[in-house]
């Protein structure tokens, strides 16, 4: 069965743009949650000088331009730059570090309010039942762990929606570098208006899948 | 041991330009329950928190047991850990009742989880809602769970801050019978009350907290029925202390 109307892109195709845009959101909403959980988790635990100034910038940082995160990575990894020796320029790897440049402040951000919410009282009960730093940090994280994964979801969201700093860094290059967001510009530009507006439609199956998971997960917390 | 099992000596504490602890002393012997009463404002929760640790105090110093408790630093995790403190407004962690109250034997690594916690519930007549969410409890029920959580790792010294505050009669009787048990096992107890009441009915010895200063302490018969202080002979006779 072909898929498309009038364009190149085939049922394999779709399949591998699919698996491509799964990957590397995935794995950069996964690496930005690696590092924003624990520094969200410590800014709405600690108090420390310039706090106000980080927190600041982390609720700035939510509106950070796609285009303008796309231009920076593109700066350090194209062969003139910091990172140019990667020689990541055009590959997903590029495209998740692009993403993660989106992600991380938007998980950051979330999970310090998560965390800050419940610090207080639970930070209090963890230590007069003896728990030691590390055990009090780990209880405030669990009891806000609901706040955590929405997080998580709204960071996803963001990066599996995104398109400017991918087609940047990325070049939307066939079997290569080309995911949903950048199949369904090109398949406007080409005038194929229904089959793009078919690939949002599998853009929002995913989404919904992915968030599906991570609210089971959530209600399970709620639950409990 | 001999000597006192707590001990609280010149602890100032302020918050801003408010002094609220002003050089206060306190200390307790093994098997005393101490009511901490005075009014609203006086400092109670304040020293309630200093005692366990929460708090640091300006100058002074607490012991517990002879070992000195230190503020901000890891080293003084043993300290903590031989006292437990029960608040007003208990939190609840997301997890079933059961989980709640062995929390604290999980952090510290105990093997006989089940038949303490079993004990603890059965003591304030919670076992049939051990697998509820915490989240689900009534008020009165959730400060029972509370209790057995604060008390199923057998601390020695028991904080409690209007513990039974707007409890119902029931409650406040499994509550106060819970205490008494633990007061004859265990060591000491400091209860912030503003039930005089309830100081009569179940403290040994009652201290009066006012100005940032204990005013007055003394056997709870002697302390009620004859009290040396003015300010104290006033406070118990209802007159408006502040």
């Amino acid at each position: 069965m072909r898929l498309d109307r009038g364009g190149d892109l085939v049922e394999s195709d779709l399949v591998n743009v699919v698996l491509l845009s799964i990957f590397v959101s995935t794995t950069a909403t996964l690496l930005a949650s690696a590092i924003g959980i624990p520094l969200g988790s410590i800014m709405g635990l600690r108090s420390f000088r310039g706090k106000e100034i980080l927190r600041t910038v982390t609720y700035t940082l939510y509106g950070f331009p796609p285009v303008v995160a796309g231009l920076l990575v593109y700066m350090m990894v194209s062969s003139g730059g910091p990172l140019g020796s990667l020689g990541i320029l055009f590959t997903p790897a590029a495209m998740i570090l692009a993403q993660m440049v989106l992600v991380f402040p938007i998980v950051t951000g979330l999970t310090m309010s998560a965390v800050s919410e419940v610090a207080g009282d639970v930070k209090d009960t963890a230590m007069t039942l003896g728990a030691d730093d590390w055990q009090t940090a780990i209880t405030v994280m669990s009891e806000a762990r609901i706040g955590i994964v929405s997080a998580i979801m709204v960071g996803f969201g963001r990066a599996i929606a995104e398109v400017g700093a991918v087609m940047i860094v990325g070049g939307n290059i066939k079997w290569h570098t080309r995911v949903l967001t950048t199949s369904i510009v090109l398949e406007t530009r080409r005038g194929n208006f229904e089959y793009a507006m078919a690939l949002g439609v599998v853009l929002l199956a995913v989404a919904m899948m992915v968030f599906y998971v991570l609210k089971r997960y959530q209600d399970g917390g709620v639950r409990a | 041991m001999s000597g006192p099992v707590l001990e609280a000596a010149g602890i100032c504490k302020s918050f801003g330009v408010k002094e609220v602890l002003k050089d206060l002393d306190l200390s307790m012997d093994r098997g005393e329950l101490v009511a901490l009463v005075g009014p609203s404002g006086s400092g109670k929760t304040t020293l309630l928190r200093i005692l366990n640790g929460l708090t640091k105090p300006d100058i002074g110093q607490v012991s517990v047991m002879g070992e000195v408790l230190r503020f901000c630093n890891g080293s003084d995790l043993s300290v903590r850990r031989r006292m437990s403190y029960l608040s007003q407004k208990p939190v609840a962690l997301r997890s079933t009742v059961w989980d709640n109250v062995a929390y604290p034997l999980r952090l510290r690594g105990f093997t006989d989880v089940d038949r303490r916690v079993s004990g603890a519930l059965e003591h304030v007549s919670l076992m049939d809602m051990r697998d509820r969410p915490a989240c689900t409890l009534s008020g009165g029920e959730l400060q029972r769970m509370a209790f057995a959580r604060a008390t199923v790792y057998e601390p020695e010294i028991l904080l409690l801050d209007e513990f039974t505050a707007h409890l119902d009669p029931y409650n406040i009787t499994v509550l106060e019978r819970a205490v008494k048990d633990y007061l004859e096992e265990r060591g000491a107890v400091v209860m912030v009350t503003h039930n005089l009441f309830q100081a009569k009915r179940i403290s040994s010895s009652a201290a009066f907290l006012f100005d940032g200063r204990i005013v007055e302490k003394g056997a709870t018969a002697s302390f009620f029925e004859y009290p040396e202080d003015e300010r104290t002979l006033a406070f118990v006779n209802g007159e408006m202390v502040f």
